[in-house]
């Protein structure tokens, strides 16, 4: 138990990790499970990756698992998540069948364990439904959105709302994600792991590799964006800023994305990406597979300027990643990169790719102001943004609903 | 104040350290406009008027704050309403006794500035006021103290979350509304009344917990550091 908390130690400092000791305590002896939809990929996975085995250390019974689904389940499941994000979607009453079913599916394996624990998260509409197919749960059930439905696409939002209103609390990223529902919503942002392949520091070999195999050049300025490739992230909207900058300012852009395996529309984005970088030679397209952690950390590293030119983002953990590693981000002016991205202090806020342009080429030309936005960057994640705050705010929750939601939580007092 | 003197050994009442996090909640009400902001204001609960005032101290931000509280800097950067920004900016809320009071300067503002209006100021969609409240969640850091000596390591070496408990939520919690090491020392009788009253006269509202930390340093290692030269 004490060696992954002597890490975290290290990094986040005694007080935090003392707390989250304190915090476990209560909690010791009380069934946890996390359902998702997929093990690898994405933002959500990668969260669980780290708190589960977290709250392992701190001697809770926390299980995680994943539903499994077709096609078309998932399908339809990307199709909720466009909907949630406020795009206008059409999923037929068979996909929404299908999505019924493949839950209750799921819940044949499932169920005697989700009816038993004491505390039951859900993780996006994927699994939601399991809900309906537990009817003897015992425990608290709270469902944990990951996405930016501050708009969501209403008719959609109408059938699941009607799922998700069941639960006895949920939590949203943001305050301007929250949805009117009949139970205590909470406000907690994701986090990144600092010991993860992902965030670790890596020898600066490691880092300059990535300029040989991918072929970038050494001598240019680099602007990275690793994210999905997913229209939402705008990866368009980058290769035009970059056009933008190329006029005036000689630089390369790598646009590193991954997969995930229930994000059927990420090779369609792909296709184009490829198109619009149209074999330029400084575009440098990734498709890295989902397990690339520290090729993303290096890349990371190895950049100038790091891009997050979102057009709606849930939270957007590379860019509380890029800033890890002491990097000023030009990200869009939506969801949580407001929270991360603060204007000429950790980055910079666009809402075009003229503004993106704009800010590459004033931080390119001024080396100083981009070096010291980078310091305050990894000082502002370093105090926010951390798995163990994360952590903590899960546990501060649990001990919360099942106090009974008072405003005041005085955890010495509760234990004993 | 001689009554506490009487009945209590200050020996034997340790300054308990504590820290405390917050764990944000939405309300379920927002507002686009100043009408719906107002609308707001007098249906939230007291916790999200003192969320929005104070709760920010333990929220990420750098440096001096443009605007003192949430309202403030939504009517500016929201509404783009200088004017309403500026006078909801002042509002001081360790003025108030009670937070209903506070509660009713702030509409008292709002109201004014709709009363000069033909029109309605709105914000875009996207750049709503969210009303938050949270919940405190205290926790026991293992440390204490025995005398007012040992205040200055002790101070400076605690979290910004234990400075927010001692020193701001201190003020909801105890009979006179004052912070946790005035109303320690007030274990001490008379002894201490100088200390005390330089330690009424810090401000916290328009610090943050770093400065507060540091004032709070200062003020406990000069106190001490002439009280041995004396």
């Amino acid at each position: 138990m004490s060696e992954l908390l002597d890490k975290y130690r290290e990094i986040a400092g005694e007080d935090v990790v003392h707390h989250l000791i304190q915090l476990a305590q209560p909690l010791r002896g009380m069934k946890i499970i996390h359902v998702n939809s997929t093990r690898e990929g994405g933002g959500v996975a990668e969260i669980l990756h780290k708190l589960v085995p977290l709250m392992k250390t701190l001697d809770l019974d926390v299980r995680w698992e994943v539903i499994k689904g077709n096609q078309v389940f998932f399908q339809c499941t990307k199709g909720f998540h466009n909907a949630l994000q406020g795009f206008s979607v059409g999923i037929s009453p068979n996909m929404l069948e299908n999505y019924e079913k493949t839950n209750m599916e799921n819940a044949e394996e499932l169920r005697q364990a989700l009816e038993e624990a004491d505390l039951v998260f859900i993780h996006d509409p994927q699994p939601a439904y399991l809900i309906e197919a537990c009817p003897n749960r015992r425990g608290k059930w709270i469902w944990r959105c990951h996405i930016d439905c501050s708009r969501p696409y209403r008719p959609i939002w109408k059938y699941l709302k009607k799922i998700v209103q069941k639960y006895d609390a949920s939590i949203f990223s943001l305050a301007e994600f929250a949805q009117a529902l009949p139970h205590p919503q909470y406000l907690i942002p994701p986090s990144i792991d600092p010991l993860s392949e992902k965030n670790i520091d890596l020898p600066q070999e490691e880092i300059d590799a990535v300029f040989t195999r991918f072929n970038l050049n050494p001598d240019l300025p680099l602007i990275v964006q690793v994210s999905r490739f997913d229209r939402f992230k705008d990866p368009l909207g980058v290769i035009e800023a970059y056009r933008m900058v190329k006029k005036f300012v000689p630089l390369q852009l790598v646009l590193a994305g991954g997969s995930a395996s229930d994000d059927p529309e990420g090779k369609v984005v792909l296709d184009e990406v490829l198109r619009a970088a149209n074999g330029e030679p400084d575009i440098h397209v990734l498709a890295l597979p989902p397990d690339s952690h520290r090729t993303i950390n290096a890349l990371q590293r190895a950049s100038d300027i790091v891009l997050q030119k979102s057009i709606k983002e849930g939270f957007g953990l590379t860019v509380a990643e890029a800033m890890w590693k002491g990097k000023p981000v030009i990200g869009g002016d939506t969801g949580g990169i407001r929270l991360q991205v603060i204007d000429h202090f950790t980055g910079f806020k666009v809402r075009t790719p003229e503004g993106a342009a704009l800010r590459i080429r004033y931080l390119l030309h001024r080396r100083d102001t981009l070096e010291a936005m980078g310091l305050r960057a990894r000082r502002l994640v370093s105090e926010n943004f951390l798995v163990t705050r994360h952590l903590r705010d899960y546990l501060a929750l649990m001990i919360g609903i099942i106090s009974g939601l008072e405003d005041r939580i005085d955890v010495a007092r509760w234990r004993s | 104040m001689d009554d506490y003197n009487e009945e209590k050994n200050p020996l034997t009442e340790p300054f308990h350290m504590r820290d405390c996090a917050l764990v944000a909640m939405a309300t379920g009400f927002r507002a686009q406009n100043l009408r719906e902001f107002r609308y707001g204001l007098l249906n939230v609960p007291e916790g999200s008027i003192y969320h929005h005032f104070w709760g920010r101290f333990l929220e990420p931000q750098f440096d001096e704050p443009e605007y003192n509280n949430d309202f403030a800097a939504w009517a500016y950067h929201g509404l783009h309403e200088k004017a309403l920004a500026e006078r909801l900016s002042v509002i001081d809320p360790t003025e108030f006794d009670e937070t209903e009071s506070l509660r009713q300067e702030i509409v008292e503002k709002v109201e004014e500035r709709l009363d000069e209006y033909e029109y309605i100021p709105w914000a875009q969609a996207d750049k709503q006021f969210h009303f938050i409240k949270s919940q405190i969640v205290v926790l026991d850091t293992g440390k204490q103290i025995q005398t007012p000596e040992e205040l200055p390591r002790a101070v400076a070496s605690m979290s910004l979350g234990s400075i927010f408990y001692h020193f701001i939520d201190s003020r909801r919690r105890t009979e006179d509304k004052i912070d946790d090491f005035n109303a320690w020392l007030i274990g001490w009788g008379d002894r201490y009344i100088e200390l005390r009253q330089k330690l009424a006269a810090i401000d916290p509202y328009f610090s943050s917990l770093k400065e507060l930390r540091r004032d709070l340093t200062v003020l406990f290692g000069n106190y001490f550091q002439e009280s041995q030269g004396k």
